[in-house]
This record gives C-alpha cells, structure tokens and sequence, in this order.
C-alpha cells in the first residue's frame, strides 16, 4: 500500500510553455498515487486540455493570467481542481463538439469528458474566476 | 518538439518528434501547410511523437482538409503509441489515412 499523499497545490503561468510543466508535474503526482500508466495518460491529457481552455478561451491569451492546481486523492479517486481568476465564463457555454462535424479545434472538452470520470465546472465566489473540478476512480 | 523535412517516392515527409502542444501546434500547422501551398503531396512520420494535444490533432485536421481541397494527397506514417491513441479517441484513425511507412504508400 502507497503512503498517503498530501494535497499537491501548484501556481503556473497561463502560458503555452507552462504546458510541459504541468503535464510532468500531474504525471509524477498521479503516478506517486499508484495511479496505472492508462489512468495517468488520462489524467494528464485532462489536465493539459483543461489548461489548454484556460490559456486561450479564459484568459484569451493574456500572459499575465494563472493558473491553480490542485490535486488529492483517496485510496479509490483522484480529483483535479483547476482555478482560474478570469472573467466569469457561461458554464453553458461550454459543451464538447460532435465528432461528426470535422473541424480543426473543439476536441479539448469532449476529451477531458472521455478521459474523467466526473467534471464539474464553476465560477469563483469571492475572487473573480473560474474552476473545473474533476474526478477519476483510481486503484 | 523538433521537425525536419525530406522528400520521398514523390512526397514530402514531415518528420514530427517530441511533444506537440499548444506551445508548438502553430508551428506545426505551418510545415504542413507550407508543402501543401507548394502543391507537395505530404506525410507525416510520427514515429517521434511523444505526446499530441487537441491542438496538435486541428493542425493535421487543417492539413488534411486542405490537402483534399487541393486534390492532393496528405497521411500519417508509423503513427506513435501515444499519438495513435489520441487519434482513436477522436475517431479520426478512421479519418486520416495511416501508413506503417512512406515506402508502403509508394507501392
């Protein structure tokens, strides 16, 4: 049996670049947690797509824009929450596109859907800002 | 992610290796669509790829639709393990056509 983890809670810069970092850093997390190579790879893609949306449709671009993460688990779920302090996004509005309609763009929401077990998205109360949280049955 | 171009059995090849990512997937779409404004037949060789975002994946899209506008021919060769899966998750391994290598389209 694994030692329990503490909370990993990480800032990073809501930039393309800061993309391998966080991939690397969920990576070495979900692995520390016994996660199996297929729920990892799934973790990280998430992750990265959610951060993706972020970077480019929250922040639209702005490099002065962060990002919070926070991962934690149990001994059978991992969870996610990415932060956002951006303007207030329509959590309406976010819906992944059909995969029938070939287009380049669109697929980060249908593939964070595929790879989590559960998503959650929300605006900030208090600080301006938006949050995904998202789960993963893991072990 | 690095990338080089060679020319094959009458196709340009875009050798892709590393991670393709929203840092680098504009670059991407460049290389494919610079051969394609050439009026080059291409490939890409992903045997490299280490990891490919949903950016990564709407470069090829573009490069295969515009390849298709343009009456010529664009696929992927010895797609990598992680790049494949990506692939399939979108649906699109039965979308693009996909070679085990540039010699095996030649034929």
């Amino acid at each position: 049996m694994l030692p329990e983890q503490p909370p990993l809670l990480a800032r990073f810069e809501a930039v393309a670049g800061s993309l391998a970092l966080i991939r690397s850093t969920v990576q070495a997390a979900a692995e520390a947690r016994g996660c199996n190579p297929k729920c990892v790879s799934d973790i990280v893609m998430a992750v990265n797509e959610a951060c993706m949306n972020i970077i480019q449709h929250a922040y639209k671009g702005d490099a002065s824009g962060v990002i919070e993460l926070e991962l934690s688990s149990t001994a059978t779920e991992l969870e996610v929450v990415l932060k956002d302090f951006a303007p207030p996004v329509d959590v309406d509005d976010i819906r992944p596109r059909r995969l029938e309609d070939l287009r380049p763009g669109g697929l980060g929401t249908f593939f964070i859907r595929q790879s989590m077990d559960d998503c959650t998205y929300g605006n900030l109360h208090g600080p301006c800002g938006n949050y995904l949280r998202m789960k993963k049955k893991i072990g | 992610m690095t990338y080089k171009v060679t020319e094959e059995h009458g196709y340009a090849i875009v050798h892709l290796a590393g991670d393709i990512d929203l840092s680098c997937s504009a670059e991407v779409r460049r290389a494919l669509l610079e051969r394609l404004a050439a009026a080059q037949s291409t490939l890409v060789d992903m045997s490299g790829v280490s990891y490919i975002d949903s950016s990564g994946i709407a470069s090829l899209v573009e490069a295969y639709q515009t390849a298709r506008k343009k009456h010529l021919e664009f696929g992927l060769v010895a797609v990598s393990e992680p790049a494949l899966s990506v692939l399939e998750l979108a649906r699109l391994d039965k979308v693009f056509p996909i070679h085990a290598s540039a010699s095996a389209v030649a034929r």
